[in-house]
């Protein structure tokens, strides 16, 4: 049973599934962000507010921060040994046609990684005291943000990099899940393509109007 | 040697098998384990025996010379596997399958053997199935079967085009079950270089690792050869460019007679040489002359292109000599009609060697699409090594060097002259007479493997059991590694100028021309000539680079084509031999006013088996005289 | 044509190794890949220097012994053939063609281009098979296997086993090769009964031999020449989890 735990196979299946509830919590909290674009801060400190303090999210908290940790501990086995897998590589390249994005995957996911972190510095651990800050009052602080036009550069370059890590990501779950089907498996792409570009250009919208329209 | 004891069972031939089973002596289970059996060869036969043997629990050690038992030649056959299954319901059965067979191979093989293969063919489909060979299906769910190799019943099983391949990935993974086990011991990338008797017994080998260099020695309690086909004899053919016949040549230096060394199948329908540096010829499935229709032009030395020659300015040759069977001719006699046109300059393309297979009345008659579905793999191949589209225009197709029907001389049990040695599969010359028949050597050499080898070898390890392991320290093992070392070494010591495979090209050309389709008495007599000159040429200007103690596939070839100067001889001994024309061995002076074959029952209804007789001594003849108790031994004729 | 090779040449698995360039001047695009490296071994061993060392077999496409990494691409740079059957017609006059063994752990390099993949073997003897003995097996029309399934498990069927998938996935993964086997028996009847065990000795032994695991890149399936398809990874990847 514990080889079962710990075969490529189990990983991969326990890293799709946490990215996939990872994908879930995306559109949340671009809705929450859309509150931003609003001049009256109070919606969106309410909103921050309740994310915060209701039990019930909570604990989805906890299984976020959880399938994050979980995604990138894989992620970064799974590619350790692969990359192990490959000690000596090609000359001459490879000149395979492949889904371009897969490619990069650990980049891509590094880059949405960093950010990660300086996101939370800038909100999650003033949330949990860890850093100073007032948590009733993300608005002003994210405006602020918005603000510094380097910090937009970084975020805009950030959701790039996430849009590509979604795309592939999005199918190859399905795939990982031993989801491929004749029918389906291509709409899942199409799917993916809509989701990949939708989201990331949700957050950057926001960002971009409130760095150059307030 | 005195006789040659066939050791065929008493009893009428339908029951010979069922007899001998019952009355053969066994080894118990608990002595299997402590009795080795070496096995060369993983193609249908070595690994289907192999299996089988580490089955009942003796211990088996199993060689092949690639890198993977799964690579044997057995993969590359394409058209299917006969069975007496008469699922058809087309009146057929063991007894048909078995007459076919003896009438196929020209009165030249043994009645009982013969009937045995045919007898066991039913099991063989029962047994790939199982293990999960995909066989190709109707809609029902029942096994499909298709008519193959002129025969008037559809008894031949396939899986596309590939049928060797998915019945040899099903037997390696019998193999590899066993492997599992502990009973099968495999040695990948391992070439037997010499037999090792002790008392007269075989009972051990030497190899050279390929990766390694090193000369080991192994020892068993018996050993069997399935090192499959020499046709590379003739450089090019259709088998794998390393298959050889180094391992049975071994054998018959030891004391294995060869038998009828000059039965070589020459198949109709390959892709014709294309160029000079051409290393292989790619054999195109004999099902396409099901649709496909043979024609040259009816002008000598016409050059347009073929679509540009008009319905009646074609001969369909094969149609016009054979009008019942056609185009659907056994392969010896397509051969040699195919060399008779373009002998007499009948021949298109630039060499004038070869012969138009056209689909364009196929395609008329049944769409593309139909076309596609039987043969698209092969149209394929044929257009990613040809670059033509075989839709629009005609295959050219000639004959090439395909099977051995000759081989080591084994006895009903499969044993050869050599006690404890015995050669299974196409190693052996035992079911296919002068001529095989399509699709029954896939089948041949299934059953030897899981069903009749198996059955035969307790007879003899009965008597073993109190032998203890044989050790390998045994002067007979030192000598015969030491012949073997000093041989390679030899082989390395020339330092001409020249590669083995330039020789190995002459030597094919030699044969070819001298030995091939057809044969007569003044060209066999300068191939003995040609042969002796290049290979004294051989033993002087030959270059092998590199060392023993490597990989070296220079030393691997200059071994083997080395071993083709011997064998070529004798098997132009044979056909200089037999005076007559039967099945593939066709000699020019023995022939009917219209060109067909003219057997000569009365002086050679025998198998011809050679003894080695020693260096530049010429072999000696043993015949084993064939007789036939319920065939009638007929004329074939296709017309 | 003239062309120039770029090969890797080296003596043995301890041997550093490094890339040799070799000046081909009469180049026939009537040869065929392999007949074209015969013609430069037979120049080497004229002017007595050691040949370049390849596997190869069948020369028919089907044995699974020969591969190469020509210019990027397992197989060369013609989709759904090997290497034995790759035409110089596809070259260009004054082209320089690079030629690499696979690279990847579980294939060490033997000598020049030739690997050592019983690793493909071991894989196979961990479970590639149904547990039937020689006898054993019920009369063949009794298992009644729809024409659709048993076609599908036949597409599967056909790799042979020659590691250009390893050789061009990213991270050395040998997932196209053991889903292929795992999809035959899977799909079939016969094959169901010891389906769970199967797929996970198979997996295991995948694992501990070393290659990478599957991230859907699709190389393998690219570069395959028997177009095996990436559907057998997520059959695989069920059957996994079903055996649980
Ligand atoms: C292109 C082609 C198509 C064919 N199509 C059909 C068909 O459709 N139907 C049909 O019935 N038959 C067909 N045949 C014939 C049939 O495939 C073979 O006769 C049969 O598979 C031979 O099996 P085998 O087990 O005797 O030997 P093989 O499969 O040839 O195996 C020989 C084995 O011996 C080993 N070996 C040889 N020498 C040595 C040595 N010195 N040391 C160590 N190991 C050694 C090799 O490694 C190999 O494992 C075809 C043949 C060819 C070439
Ligand atoms: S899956 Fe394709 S590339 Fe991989 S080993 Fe099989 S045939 Fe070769
Ligand atoms: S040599 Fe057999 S597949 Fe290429």
């Amino acid at each position: 049973m514990s080889k079962v735990l710990f075969a490529s196979i189990s990983k991969k299946f326990v890293m799709a599934l946490a990215g996939l509830f990872l994908l879930t919590f995306l559109p949340v909290h671009l809705i929450i962000n859309f509150m931003l674009l609003k001049s009256d801060p109070a919606p969106f400190n309410a909103a921050a507010h309740f994310m915060a303090t209701f039990p019930l999210v909570k604990i989805f908290e906890i299984v976020l921060m959880a399938a994050i940790l979980i995604h990138v501990t894989y992620g970064i086995f799974l590619q350790i040994s692969n990359w192990l897998a490959r000690p000596v590589g090609y000359v001459s390249g490879s000149k395979a046609e492949t889904s371009f994005f897969s490619k990069f995957m650990i980049w891509t996911g590094a880059t949405v990684l960093t950010f990660l972190v300086l996101h939370f510095f800038n909100f999650y651990f003033i949330k949990l005291g860890l850093v100073e800050g007032d948590p009733e009052n993300f608005y002003s602080v994210a405006h602020d943000l918005f603000r510094i036009p380097a910090y937009n550069y970084i975020y805009l370059a950030c959701f790039v990099m996430l849009g590509f890590h979604l795309y592939h990501a999005f199918s190859s779950a399905f795939q990982t899940l031993g989801l491929n089907h004749r029918i389906w498996t291509p709409i899942v792409k199409k799917i993916a393509l809509f989701y990949a570009i939708l989201i990331p250009a949700g957050f950057a919208s926001i960002s971009i109007t409130l760095w150059l329209f307030s | 040697m005195g006789k040659l004891d066939a050791k065929i069972p008493a009893g009428p031939l339908a029951q010979k098998w069922t007899n001998y089973k019952a009355t053969t002596k066994l080894v118990n289970p608990a002595n299997k384990k402590k009795l080795e059996i070496i096995v060369i060869g993983t193609g249908l036969s070595g690994a289907g025996a192999s299996s089988a043997l580490g089955e009942l629990g003796y211990s088996v050690k199993t060689f092949c010379y690639q890198d993977s038992p799964r690579r044997a030649h057995s993969v590359a056959a394409q058209g299917g596997i006969n069975a007496a299954k008469n699922y058809q319901s087309d009146n057929d059965s063991v007894y048909r399958l078995f007459y076919d067979m003896i009438k196929g191979g020209d009165f030249r093989a043994r009645e009982a053997n013969v009937y045995r293969a045919a007898e066991v063919s039913n099991q063989v489909i029962d047994h790939y199935t199982a293990l999960g060979v995909p066989f190709a299906r109707d809609y029902g769910g029942t096994l499909n079967t298709r008519s193959f190799g002129g025969v008037q019943v559809s008894r031949t099983f396939y899986s596309s085009g590939q049928t060797g391949q998915q019945c040899l990935l099903g037997t390696y993974s019998s193999l590899n079950r066993q492997i599992k086990s502990g009973n099968v011991k495999m040695f990948p990338r391992r070439e037997m270089l010499d037999l090792v008797l002790i008392e007269g017994k075989a009972r051990g080998i030497i190899t050279r690792n390929l990766v390694s260099g090193e000369i080991e020695r192994h020892s068993a309690h018996a050993v069997v050869l399935a090192t499959g086909g020499y046709g590379t004899i003739y450089f090019l053919s259709t088998l794998a460019v390393n298959s050889n016949a180094s391992a049975a040549w071994k054998a018959h230096k030891k004391g294995a007679f060869f038998a009828n060394p000059s039965f070589v199948q020459i198949h109709p329908t390959s892709i014709p040489q294309l160029n000079e540096f051409q290393s292989k010829l790619t054999l195109m499935s004999e099902s396409l002359r099901n649709d496909g229709r043979i024609w040259v032009p009816k002008t000598k030395g016409d050059k347009r292109h073929a679509n540009d020659i008009p319905e009646e300015e074609r001969d369909y040759y094969l149609e016009r000599r054979y009008p019942t069977f056609g185009n659907l001719v056994p392969r010896d006699v397509a051969s040699r009609a195919a060399k008779e046109r373009c002998d007499a300059g009948y021949g298109i393309g630039e060499t004038g060697l070869a012969v138009n297979l056209d689909f364009r009345d196929a395609i008329k008659k049944q769409g593309k699409k139909a076309i596609e579905n039987k043969y698209g793999n092969l149209f394929e191949m044929y257009r990613n090594i040809t670059g033509i589209d075989s839709y629009v225009e005609p295959m050219r197709i000639y004959p090439a060097g395909h099977y051995t029907m000759g081989g080591l001389w084994v006895d009903y049990e499969l044993m050869t002259t050599i006690p404890g040695l015995y050669s299974i599969g196409e190693s052996n010359f035992s079911d296919h007479g002068a001529n095989r028949l399509g699709a029954s050597s896939l089948m041949q050499a299934s059953g030897d493997g899981y069903f009749i080898l198996p059955n035969t070898i307790n007879n003899y390890l009965s008597g073993e059991i109190s032998v203890p392991k044989i050790s390998t320290d045994r002067l007979e093992f030192a000598e015969a590694e030491k012949a073997s070392i000093e041989r390679l070494n030899k082989l390395i010591s020339i330092k001409g100028k020249k590669n083995a495979g330039s020789f190995h090209k002459r030597l094919g050309k030699i044969m070819w021309d001298h030995c091939g389709m057809s044969r007569n008495e003044a060209g066999l007599k300068e191939a003995l000539k040609l042969i002796n000159e290049l290979k004294e040429e051989f033993w002087k200007e030959l270059n092998v680079t590199g060392s023993l103690n490597e990989v070296n596939p220079e030393l691997e070839k200059a071994g083997r084509v080395a071993d083709y100067f011997e064998l070529a001889e004798l098997l132009v001994t044979d056909a200089l031999n037999r005076k007559e024309s039967c099945g593939a061995h066709f000699r020019e002076e023995y022939q009917t006013p219209d060109g067909e074959a003219m057997r000569n029952d009365e002086e050679f209804t025998y198998v011809a088996a050679w003894e080695y007789a020693g260096e530049g001594k010429p072999p000696v003849l043993h015949k084993e005289e064939l007789k036939f108790e319920e065939v009638e031994m007929k004329v074939r004729s296709y017309k | 044509m003239k062309l120039t090779l770029k090969i890797w040449r080296q003596k043995n698995a301890s041997a550093k190794g490094n890339f040799e360039t070799y000046q081909m001047d009469n180049v026939s695009p009537e040869m065929a890949f392999l007949e074209m490296l015969d013609s430069l071994n037979k120049r080497l061993v004229e002017e007595d220097k050691d040949p370049v060392a390849f596997d190869h077999d069948c020369r028919e496409g089907i044995c699974g012994s020969c591969g190469m990494y020509i210019n990027g691409h397992p197989h060369g740079p013609v989709p759904a053939i090997t290497t034995c059957h790759l035409s110089m017609r596809f070259f260009k006059d004054g082209e320089t063609v690079w030629i690499e063994p696979w690279r990847a752990k579980p294939f060490p390099v033997i000598k020049d281009l030739i690997v050592d993949r019983t690793a493909f073997d071991k894989i196979q003897i961990a479970c590639g098979f149904i547990s039937v003995n020689t006898g054993s097996a019920p009369e063949a029309n009794n298992i009644l296997i729809p024409k659709k399934i048993s076609d599908e498990a036949f597409n599967s069927a056909i790799c042979i086993g020659c590691g250009a998938c390893v050789a061009a996935c990213k991270n050395a993964s040998a997932m196209l090769f053991v889903s292929a086997k795992i999809s035959q028996y899977a799909l079939l009847p016969q094959g169901r009964v010891e389906a769970k065990e199967r797929v996970r000795a198979m997996v295991d032994k995948m694992d501990e031999v070393g290659f990478g695991s599957c991230s859907n890149t699709g190389a393998c399936e690219a570069e395959c020449p028997k177009q095996i398809k990436i559907t057998n990874i997520a059959r695989m990847n069920r059957e996994f989890f079903k055996a649980f």
